[in-house]
């Protein structure tokens, strides 16, 4: 079951660095806020994962909480802010 | 024995769930407008996570911290369409447009011979 754990972390660090490639290229900012709040969804179950993979699920579940929370208010407040400008896409 | 039937549970839940994220990275990577990249980001990654969790829940068994990530299991639910929609909420305000209706309003402006060739795969492929 470790090995299981291990493997798929790796796996799961592979698909968040997918999102990324959109972080780097997106035309507009909506994209790369997009972007990233995908990779810190995807962050919160690799928090979880390293901590069964220490068997620390006691100490990473509180960080995983904190992290989701963070997360979650980030993004709002970015969505907030960004309304008032006039967005500009860089048309081909 | 049940323990072994337990395990193969987990195993099966964590297993659909990081399929469900990878088809989410894909189609966040893939898709060709940004209100669709919307759908690939909110909704499969909130089931991918839901079911990861509910996998590892499954795993650890009758404990303070099954219960701990059943708190997370509801936060995921609530605050992930919940900050996707904020964030297409804030884009269609400040004026971002779907890529059908844009291709729609440059096809009317001027209808010659331009606009006709340049189709919605060619604006697709730009993207």
């Amino acid at each position: 079951m470790h090995d299981f754990f291990l493997y798929s972390a790796v796996v799961l660090m592979i698909i968040i660095a997918i999102p990324l490639l959109r972080v780097l290229k997106g035309p507009s900012v909506f994209d790369r806020l997009l972007g990233a709040n995908a990779i810190a969804t995807k962050t919160i179950v690799l928090i979880t994962l390293i901590g069964f993979l220490f068997e620390r699920v006691d100490m990473f579940i509180d960080i995983t909480l904190a992290y989701a929370a963070l997360g979650f208010i980030s993004s709002l407040a970015l969505a907030k802010y960004i309304t008032v400008k006039r967005v500009e896409v860089d048309q081909p | 024995m049940t323990v072994d039937v337990i395990s193969f549970l987990s195993i099966l839940f964590i297993l659909i769930g990081i399929f469900f994220m990878f088809v989410g990275s894909l189609g966040v990577i893939r898709l060709p407008d940004f209100y669709s990249r919307t759908h690939a980001a909110s909704k499969t990654d909130t089931l991918g996570i839901l079911l990861v969790v509910f996998g590892l829940i499954l795993f650890e068994g009758a404990t303070i911290n099954s219960i701990k990530l059943a708190f997370i299991l509801v936060f995921i639910a609530l605050a992930n369409p919940i900050g996707s929609h904020a964030l297409a909420r804030a884009a269609l305000k400040s004026g971002l447009q779907p890529v059908l209706f844009r291709r729609e309003q440059s096809l009317s402006k001027d209808d010659q011979s331009d606009a006709a060739e340049r189709s919605a795969n060619d604006l697709i492929r730009e993207k």
